[in-house]
């Protein structure tokens, strides 16, 4: 094999918050894979890049982990890859310990851990140049010399940062054959993690290392920011931006995927005849799309913020904050990052619990996160909200605003109500691992930022998307056959599959309120939620564009419907049984079908028993 | 000081006041908490001072040790003895 078609394996492992994956991003820019191990959840991430002299590089990036005794499931993956113990993964054939030169003693530690797995290995100090303003210094060639390994710098924020990791990683050898999967290796006792970190304490004395003065600034920023009144105060301002911004500055993009979507369903409807293929196409496959990519600018801006404060190394100081008030109900803080990226939309949000380390407490965060009001219930709000709220303004609030306020808050309050049923049953175990690092404060990469939204836009896409278009297609199916009989006066759907079902669900749903109307749109409105308003608007035969019939729809409704029906649909939809793109996500995330079924029934029980408490409720009072 | 408290007189981190500064004596037990402890730098002699405590029952604590800082439960602070 000659060295300009050879590829050599090489696996990122450092500590968390080490700047590893940006480092990774310097190499390998969009030149990425994501993609889970097979039968875990753990996110694999490679990326090839090719050095100018022809030799070609696969990168793994490893989760991070600060030892090799695992203690979560991301941390027992590193060992194994490094091991060669994970099937259908090669052994990678060189490790790049990434140590963050702004604390290098626990880096350290770890690289004299993993030189015992025999593989060659180069360490990277990273953030040098921060390091260095801030009085960093240490003489490479005693360590590297001490540990057997070549020891270089690199600014991963930098371009041309990472050049001399480059030509550090030409210089290897290409190795005759693939490394080999270790058995001689043993688990580090208790006893050697105390030697390694002696043995490093003497190598950086040895090596003249002198640490960075840590900058006055974060300590102030920590007292304020972790201060809890400050803090706590500091932290819901920036919640509440962050939903300002989310909803205000998603709008417009919105209006224009939305127009762009029926502008192409009109011209597929004038290009085509009038048939099944036809209505396919613009009632199924393209609403259908449509349905899901007009959420992508509210999911893109959350995540932007998202993104930002975490690179910032704010987020873990949120968790920190609210640790006490999570914990309270069983949940562990770190579950905060999940259930805010769950008001966007639960999908992205049961996929970051991922860095939940207990599994227990991941399940509870991935069962309650539909809970947070995800952006699709916004357009059924908004039309129930219109048709029965009145404008009107109490003290400063406006009636309206203030009670699709309580609708987000009901959500939150059940959500904590939920875990802690939850923490009832499953036994009152309060000994959860916080455990978190605080980093200190940086200010956010715009070149992470891009890569970071690019792979989240691209996995939302592909996970909800194909579920969502496939589910589409399906209820596109049932919603429009059979045909209505000749001489049929009812809309089109009354006669379909789903005016069938929704009929004969409708006797389930009267004790709470609801109509048949109601029962089909119900239907419809599993693939995602605000197809319901669409679907209503087909009920009661209404035609023209979206607004056209939310407008017109709020009228009917607030004239057909008692104030109760409405007030109980409202009720409904706090729970409302998520959509199928959810519980196929968390099929996937939990591995196996317990978990979403037991999601469809309490969600279902809960939003069927709050549907018929506002019904009879309002009833009572209202008349 | 070479003469080991009685186990209940041991005095923990969890003892300390914001801003206090202290030395690790050891870390209690040796189940994977404690043992991440020791990897994230509790090992004896390290200094360690206490950033904030949330309000209202200092829980969870933030904690200054080596060159890092870790949010920590209570529970899992009580495990570290301190000098």
């Amino acid at each position: 094999m000659s060295d300009a078609t050879a590829e050599l394996r090489v696996a990122f492992v450092g500590l968390p918050n080490c700047g590893k994956t940006a480092l990774f991003n310097r190499l390998t820019g969009s030149r990425q894979k994501v993609a889970n191990y097979p039968g875990v959840t753990v996110e694999r991430k490679e990326g090839v890049f090719a050095a100018s002299a022809g030799r070609r590089y696969r990168l793994l990036d490893l989760p991070g982990t600060y030892s090799l005794k695992p203690t979560t499931l991301d941390e027992a993956i590193t060992r194994d890859v490094a091991l060669g113990r994970v099937a259908n993964e090669p052994r990678p054939e060189t490790i790049v310990l990434v140590a963050d030169a702004t604390h290098l003693p626990l880096s350290l530690r770890l690289a004299l851990e993993v030189r015992r797995l025999g593989l060659p290995m180069v360490i990277v100090l990273n953030m040098s140049d921060v390091a260095r303003r801030r009085g960093f210094a240490i003489d490479r060639d005693v360590l590297s010399r001490e540990l057997g390994a070549p020891v270089i710098e690199t600014v991963a924020t930098r371009s041309g940062g990472a050049d001399a990791l480059i030509t550090e990683l030409e210089r290897l050898a290409m190795p005759e054959q693939p490394a080999a999967p270790t058995t001689a290796w043993q688990e580090p006792t208790a006893a050697e993690v105390t030697a390694t970190h002696a043995e490093a304490g003497r190598l950086l004395e040895l090596a003249g290392y002198r640490e960075p003065l840590r900058s006055r600034a974060v300590a102030v920023a920590d007292r304020i920011l972790m201060n809890p009144f400050a803090g706590m105060l500091i932290l819901a301002t920036l919640l509440f931006f962050v939903f300002q911004a989310v909803f205000s500055w998603a709008a417009w993009p919105m209006d224009l995927i939305d127009a762009g979507v029926a502008s192409l369903a009109d011209l597929v409807r004038g290009a085509l005849p009038d048939g099944p293929l036809r209505s396919l196409l613009a009632d199924g496959v393209i609403a259908g799309v449509g349905s899901v990519i007009v959420f992508l600018p509210q999911i893109v801006i959350l995540f932007a913020f998202i993104l930002a404060l975490e690179d910032s190394g704010y987020l873990p100081r949120a968790a920190y904050l609210l640790d006490r008030v999570m914990g309270s109900v069983g949940l562990s803080g770190r579950a905060f990052i999940p259930l805010l990226s769950s008001f966007a939309c639960a999908i992205p949000g049961i996929m970051a619990t991922r860095t939940i380390p207990q599994l227990r407490d991941r399940i509870v965060t991935i069962l309650v996160a539909p809970l947070m009001t995800c952006s699709a219930r916004l357009p059924v709000y908004a039309l129930l909200i219109a048709a029965f709220i009145p404008q009107r303004d109490i003290g400063v609030f406006n009636l309206q605003g203030l009670v699709l306020f309580m609708l987000y808050f009901a959500g939150v309050a059940s959500a904590l109500l939920v875990a802690w049923v939850a923490k009832l049953i499953a036994g009152g175990q309060s000994n959860h691992l916080l455990m978190l690092e605080l980093p200190d404060y940086q200010w956010p990469s715009l070149r992470n930022l891009a890569l970071g939204l690019w792979e989240k836009t691209r996995v939302f896409l592909a996970r909800a998307g194909g579920i969502i278009l496939a589910l589409m297609v399906l209820l596109w199916f049932l919603s429009t056959y059979p045909a209505p009989p000749a001489g049929a006066t009812g809309a089109a759907i009354e006669y379909s599959f789903a005016g069938q079902l929704g009929k004969a669900l409708a006797v389930i749903l009267a004790p709470i309120g609801f109509n048949w109307q109601i029962a089909i749109a119900l239907i419809p409105g599993l693939a995602a939620r605000e197809v319901a308003v669409g679907a209503l608007g087909t009920v009661y035969a209404l035609s023209g564009d979206e607004e056209a019939v939310t407008t017109a729809l709020s009228s009917v409704i607030a004239s057909e419907w008692g104030l109760a029906t409405g007030l109980s649909l409202l009720a409904w939809y706090v729970f409302a049984p998520q959509c199928l793109a959810t519980l196929a996500v968390v099929r996937r995330e939990t591995n196996g079908w317990r978990y979403p079924l037991l999601m469809l029934v309490y969600l279902f029980a809960l939003a069927y028993l709050a549907a018929f408490v506002t019904y009879r409720v309002t009833l009572a009072v209202a008349g | 000081m070479s003469a080991v408290a009685p186990f209940d007189d041991r005095r923990r981190l969890t003892d300390l006041a914001v801003g206090e500064r202290a030395r690790v004596e050891r870390v209690l037990d040796d189940d994977s908490i404690s043992r991440r402890l020791l990897e994230v730098g509790f090992i004896p002699g390290a200094s360690i001072e206490i950033v904030a405590s949330m309000w209202p029952a200092a829980d969870p604590l933030a904690i200054r040790v080596g060159g890092s800082t870790f949010a920590l439960r209570r529970h899992e602070a009580e495990r570290v003895v301190i000098a």
